[in-house]
């Protein structure tokens, strides 16, 4: 067997005290989906951030491609092809939809200056792909609607050619129509070999675009299962009991 | 949707693509400076007056380009008067006490100057990035740092020259200064002629790199509209620094400075001082800073949105020593500029300039919730604190009313830009 995509081995960080991820331990293959649920404050955004370089751990190991990761900022997470669509979107709504894209990694001339028309150009083509209704290519994204940000923070994680993507309720700010937009895209992003941290609250969602699921509660892992091998049922009472019904049998 | 792709639809002001805060910002200037001309029966509008009013500006509008990226940050800094005066009690005593005592240089020793700003320079750089190091790494508030800074650094300057007057500063210094340094009218000419130049070369090559990528273009007429414009502005400006000519008396004193052999019929026009040279490099030097470099990039992106721009991997706290440490390099320039207009360091030099500067970057559309904010906003928001000042002042107000006077027009200004801004629908 290959090495897994990525690997967090008994990662834990606490803030003041409050053990806010501990000793967990998740891994992801290839063109896999792994959904993370839980509730509010169960640790889920915490355990991915360490991933993306936002927190940084208290004791454990990060595996890239069987390797042993350092990860200590969101630029050393880059370095390693992981990209995040965070759920505040992480965007500076003062700038247009180009600068967003490429903030921290500008394309430039060849004098060193910043190549606006370039990336507007590269923008212009990958929102022909994601979104083809987006047009507002000039105004700030402070002006834009909820579906349109959340295309300009999908397209910044996807024109550099992630290998891990991390999406962390992508879908939450969404009406129904852009939702199933971003669901096929995980689907086309799943065949081209990407692995996928998927977090949401939606579990019938998660039963339908993960491969598998993780639930947490209070900082610890309750349990992975195969979407196949569990019912909805079984999945909500993981979250509320923080117990595997699997494993109790 | 009403704005329709139809070009000729579209109205004058959008087809010329010029940002109407500018406008605003431009006819508010012009404004004044009709009001001010009509109370003084056509003495402000006079090129003398004009003259004064642009190197009064200079030292203001050098400090008020860099407030303009604290202020994108969300960060204020109230040191720049105070840090402005110990770096011109390090110049001034590096060029009267330091270089000619400790390393035996003699006095007008043609290399002074320069090692004085070079010195000056540093000194800005090292206290600007320290205040910086306070806020970014130790995340102290801006506001508390330069405030401890108000006080620390006007007194520093004080304590190297003992409080008193340092003077006078070296002849190549003081050119500097405005009226002490002017290039006269051919070398003005000359330098307004290749300002033009470059600007239509800018406006041109940017027309031609939107083509290539098949971005829309403005118009044609609108596009030689603007060249037009531009080169009449910068054109007109040389124009009436050149017809600022020197006194009579002035020039009897030594005809052969103004290239003539006896004063009797001698013309000589002063143009454009050096001052106004370093304020225009400095404008140009932050401009393409702010809009085509990363660092300006990152900058705004931060003012924007602090978390956003860390989790896109920017350095915020290293961006925030660097910004203070270009304040601090600008209050040194602008150091430069004011005593060598003065001929002096005195110890109050610059006080309440931080207030000035300040002003003058939110006159000039800076948001304090940051993300916002433009160089030549500053520069013009300089440019209109100071004509209401010198325009008061002409028609005899007395000072504490010139103070009220200009605290109003503040917070007006802001209210106004506000109003702006919700009716406009941007935040």
């Amino acid at each position: 067997m290959t090495a897994p995509l990525a690997e967090m081995k008994n990662v834990s960080i606490a803030f003041g005290g409050v053990r806010a991820v501990d000793n967990v331990s998740i891994e992801l293959h290839a063109g896999e989906v792994v959904g993370l649920l839980g509730h509010n404050g169960a640790g889920k955004s915490t355990l991915i951030k360490m991933l993306s370089g936002a927190y940084k751990m208290d004791s454990g190991e990060i595996w890239i491609e069987g390797n042993k990761a350092t990860i200590n900022s969101p630029r050393d997470s880059r370095d390693y092809n992981i990209e995040t669509i965070y759920q505040t979107l992480a965007l500076a709504d003062n700038l247009d939809a180009a600068s967003n894209l490429f903030l921290g990694r500008e394309l430039t001339t060849s004098f060193g200056f910043v190549d606006d028309s370039q990336m507007e150009a590269e923008t212009r083509k990958i929102m022909a792909r994601l979104n083809p209704n987006f047009k507002k290519l000039k105004e700030p994204v402070s002006a834009l609607s909820g579906g349109q940000r959340q295309s300009v923070a999908i397209a910044r994680a996807v024109y550099f050619n992630a290998k891990i993507l991390i999406m962390d309720e992508p879908t939450a700010a969404l009406g129904v129509h852009e939702t199933a937009m971003v669901a096929e895209l995980i689907g086309e992003l799943k065949k081209q070999g990407l692995g996928i941290f998927l977090i949401s609250h939606d579990t019938r969602e998660m039963m339908e675009l993960c491969d598998r699921v993780s639930v947490m509660k209070n900082g610890q892992m309750v349990g992975t299962e195969r979407v196949e091998d569990v019912t909805e049922d079984d999945i909500l009472s993981m979250i509320i009991l923080g117990k595997n019904p699997k494993e109790a049998a | 949707m009403s704005d329709t792709p139809n070009a000729q639809k579209r109205p004058f002001l959008k087809s010329l693509e010029i940002d109407t805060r500018l406008l605003g910002m431009i006819g508010a200037f012009l404004l004044v400076c009709i009001v001010f001309n009509l109370l003084t029966d056509g003495r402000f509008l006079t090129p003398r007056n004009i003259f004064n009013l642009t190197i009064q500006t200079v030292s203001v509008a050098i400090m008020a380009t860099g407030m303009v990226f604290v202020i994108v940050t969300r960060h204020i800094d109230l040191s720049v008067g105070a840090l402005l005066a110990t770096c011109t009690a390090v110049m001034g005593m590096t060029q009267t006490a330091w270089l000619p005592e400790i390393f035996g240089m003699e006095l007008g020793h043609p290399l002074i100057p320069w090692i004085t700003i070079a010195v000056g320079l540093i000194t800005g750089a090292v206290i600007g990035g320290l205040q910086g190091w306070l806020i970014g790494y130790q995340a102290i508030p801006a506001f508390i740092v330069t405030l401890g800074g108000l006080l620390i650094w006007r007194n520093v300057g004080w304590h190297l020259t003992d409080g008193a007057t340092i003077g006078p500063l070296d002849q190549t210094f003081i050119l500097f200064g405005g009226i002490s340094g002017t290039m006269g009218a051919t070398w003005s000419w000359v330098i307004g002629i290749a300002a033009t130049a470059a600007s239509l070369l800018a406006l041109w090559s940017g027309r031609r790199n939107k083509q290539k990528h098949g971005f829309p273009v403005k118009p044609a007429w609108a596009e030689a509209l603007m060249m037009g414009l531009v080169a009449a502005a910068i054109l007109g400006f040389i124009a009436i620094l050149n017809a600022y000519t020197v006194p009579d008396r002035v020039i009897a004193r030594n005809p052969s400075l103004y290239g003539c052999e006896t004063a009797e019929g001698c013309v000589a026009a002063y143009g454009l001082p050096y001052s106004v040279l370093v304020l225009i490099a400095v404008a140009i030097i932050m401009t393409v800073i702010a809009l085509r470099t990363r660092l300006g990039r990152y900058i705004f992106a931060t003012g924007g949105n602090p978390d956003a721009a860390e989790l896109s991997g920017i350095n915020t706290r290293l961006l925030t020593v660097k910004i203070f440490a270009m304040v601090g390099v600008l209050s040194a320039i602008a150091g430069v500029v004011a005593s060598a207009r003065l001929g002096y360091h005195t110890n109050d030099i610059g006080t309440l300039d931080e207030l000035r500067v300040i002003a003058a970057a939110v006159i000039g559309g800076t948001a304090l919730s940051g993300g916002l904010g433009t160089i030549y906003g500053a520069i013009i928001g300089a440019l209109i604190m100071q004509s209401l000042q010198s325009g008061m002042a002409m028609v005899g107000v007395d000072a504490p009313y010139q103070n009220i006077v200009v605290g109003a027009v503040l917070v007006l200004a802001v209210w106004i830009d506000i109003q702006y801004r919700k009716r406009v629908g941007a935040k």
